[in-house]
């Protein structure tokens, strides 16, 4: 077993999936020879030809809405948006046209294609290449939406995606492309979408977390522990169709519960996860929910690692709900 | 830049232009295609306005646009369509039935009355799922000919909107992804005059929509919309062009829309009456005729005959359509995705629980299992 990065499980996936199916295109800005600005597609147009990995004019409407055109005709398409702070342009074929074609047409035209895009700060991207999407296109039935935390879950879950008949919005946690290590199978094996993961055991608190803000948690969790405070870290894995009965379980496992995500807090998908606890698990509750996430504020630059939560922020919300 | 105008027949039927080699059942085919445009918008806006379907988007004065155009194609191609294309799509094999039953939007519906009226599909005939939102078919089509060069399928893709799209993201994405991969497709911009009431002068300030081709390296052409001869004969060298390996062309016909945008639109409000009437003067219907009766391939009488043929073919369709059963409520969560997904059938199976109760579920609406 192979140990790699979280970007090289990336490109070991898009390789393992174009070698298994001759179908499978990739296609963005700079994907090609250059391999993409993460590296992400290094090696793709030469292992398969320009005609499989390539680049494209400068449009992410015209990347997604060719892309939905592929998959309605027989390709499987995996689509690059360069950084996810450039995805609003394509806004409108995802939301309108990618979510909604099943559908519209009675199930019989689908469009089985994964748009992968890096997303999340903590690299001094500043407004425009540091976002986190993701509440966008959860609140857009038809989509599902996947954001892996590790490389063993980034190869297995972008090939899970890569099987599905529908679209699939894969987020990659752009801190993390680097910044983790992890042992990574040969081949072709899937992490099955709507399944979330088991980080951390721990009786005392229930922390929701995933892509980059897993390994916060994890920090956030090993410091409570040394105050005897033993916290459940699950990562979501998959937000939408989320595993909503994993999430119940995990949260009356401990009934102290905190959220946290990097995006704004308002309308953000921890707002989904209070509620979804609060109607159907309050009873369990030993304490208000709590959510750790950006502020309701453009992402900033100098001040990007204050606008994140950390492991400082993480532990506080953990020994407040667990004081409560 | 100089557009010349694509002409074969003159408004009072005289051939003026090489004609294309179409043979004389061919012709009056044509002209039986065009005709069932005409009736069924006829038919389709007293159903709207007896208040038995909620919305027709009008095709009249647009006939030999759509069936020249469209007339070019084979069946192995596809055509991506806008609003008005719903004839095209019965000539290529959209059975009558599920035309009406998608204006009905009803149990019968290929659909499941998901859509508003006028919006149509066809699987076996190529003729995808159109959305409302104008111009995002466009890079659909040209990812779609991108996929048939690939995978060697050989089929062209016709892509199709009107003059409002042209200004749209999709028309310039779509058009420039089409030249840089010399995809197999060809655009059809059906130039009617009138983006529900903006007109195509405020559309764009380039001469023609055709001269857009040229900044994409895609050659433009401008035809007469009302001819339906020159609307078939440059669709089939687009055609043959993109098949062939050419590349895409960008063909716009010129027509006028001769009724509101839809059902639901007065025009009145926005553009003058003589407009309108100079152009009921180049009626495509009388131009096809006035040729035929002089080729002696109709006669006088014949094309009152054949309207009252196809009436009588559609009623029998109304009839039936009128007589669907009602839709599943089940309908109400499927095909978001593959499977139902189990936060769908928790949803449903609520609001189930409560019809039930109410006593107003159906047969068939039982729950999903969990």
């Amino acid at each position: 077993m192979a140990t790699l990065t979280l970007v090289q499980a990336v490109n070991d996936a898009l390789k393992t999936a174009m070698r298994d199916d001759p179908s499978v295109v990739v296609l963005g800005e700079d994907v090609g020879p250059k391999g993409g600005v993460f590296l992400a597609t290094e090696g793709l147009t030469k292992e398969f030809g320009k005609a499989r990995c390539f680049d494209t004019p400068l449009s992410e409407d015209g990347i997604i809405g060719t892309g939905i055109g592929m998959a309605l005709n027989g390709l499987k398409p995996v689509c690059e948006i360069q950084f996810q702070d450039f995805i609003f342009p394509a806004f409108d074929q995802i939301v309108s046209e990618a979510a909604k074609f099943r559908y519209r047409s009675g199930g019989q035209y689908t469009c089985p294609m994964v748009i992968r895009t890096p997303y999340g700060g903590g690299i001094r991207g500043g407004l425009y290449h540091s976002q986190s999407g993701e509440a966008y296109f959860c609140h857009t039935p038809g989509l599902k939406v996947v954001i892996p935390s590790t490389p063993h879950d980034a190869k297995g879950l972008l090939l899970a995606s890569i099987d599905d008949p529908d679209p699939v919005i894969f987020l990659e946690p752009k801190a993390l492309y680097r910044q983790v290590k992890g042992e990574v199978p040969e081949g072709k094996y899937t992490v099955p979408l709507s399944t979330l993961r088991t980080v951390r055991e721990g009786k005392s608190v229930t922390v929701f977390c995933y892509g980059a803000m897993v390994p916060v948690c994890l920090k956030a969790a090993e410091q409570a522990a040394e105050k005897g405070i033993e916290c459940l870290v699950v990562d979501l894995r998959t937000l939408l169709p989320l595993d909503e009965e994993g999430v119940l379980e995990a949260a009356k496992q401990t009934g102290r519960v905190v959220v946290v995500h990097e995006a704004p807090r308002f309308c953000g998908f921890g707002g989904e996860i209070s509620a979804l606890i609060a109607e159907n698990a309050i009873e369990w509750m030993e304490a208000p929910i709590a959510r750790v996430t950006g502020f309701d504020t453009p992402f900033p630059n100098t001040l990007e690692h204050h606008y994140m939560p950390d492991a400082r922020r993480v532990l506080d919300a953990i020994e407040h709900v667990h004081g409560y | 830049m100089t557009i010349t105008l694509q002409r074969i027949l003159e408004p009072d039927g005289r051939l003026v232009g090489e004609a294309p080699k179409l043979s004389e059942s061919e012709l009056r085919a044509l002209f039986t295609h065009m005709l069932r445009v005409r009736v069924l918008d006829e038919r389709m806006l007293k159903l709207q306005r007896a208040g038995r379907i909620g919305f027709v988007g009008t095709a009249k004065g647009l006939e030999a646009a759509i069936i020249g155009s469209a007339y070019a194609l084979e069946k192995r191609d596809w055509l991506w369509s806008g609003l008005r294309e719903g004839g095209a799509a019965v000539m290529r094999g959209l059975p009558l039935a599920e035309y009406l039953a998608q204006m009905y939007c009803n149990a019968n519906d290929t659909a499941k009355g998901r859509q508003m009226c006028n919006h149509f599909q066809h699987k076996g005939s190529n003729y995808p799922s159109w959305s409302s939102v104008i111009g995002t078919q466009i890079s659909h089509g040209v990812g779609a000919a991108y996929a048939a060069k690939v995978r060697g399928s050989g089929e062209v893709h016709a892509i199709y909107f009107g003059d409002g799209a042209t200004s749209s993201n999709g028309f310039h994405s779509g058009l420039n992804f089409a030249g840089v991969w010399q995809a197999p497709c060809y655009f059809v911009c059906i130039d009617n005059g009138w983006a529900i009431s903006v007109c195509n002068r405020e559309q764009t300030a380039a001469e023609s929509f055709a001269d857009k081709g040229a900044a994409y390296g895609v050659p433009g052409v401008e035809v007469d919309g009302n001819d339906v001869l020159a609307c078939y004969r440059e669709c089939k060298r687009a055609l043959d062009r993109a098949r062939s390996g050419g590349g895409p062309t960008l063909i716009v016909l010129k027509t006028y829309r001769m009724l509101g945008h839809s059902s639901s639109d007065d025009p009145s409000k926005y553009r003058d009456q003589a407009e309108v009437d100079a152009w009921a003067a180049r009626d495509p219907m009388d131009r096809f005729e006035r040729y035929l009766l002089g080729r002696g391939l109709l006669k006088a009488g014949d094309r009152a005959m054949l309207e009252q043929e196809l009436t009588t073919e559609i009623d029998a369709e109304i009839h039936r359509q009128e007589a669907a059963p009602p839709m599943a409520l089940k309908t109400l969560v499927e095909d978001v995705y593959a499977d139902v997904p189990r936060h769908l059938r928790l949803q449903y199976n609520k609001f189930i629980a409560v019809a039930e109760r109410l006593g107003h579920a159906q047969k068939g609406d039982g729950a999903f299992p969990l």
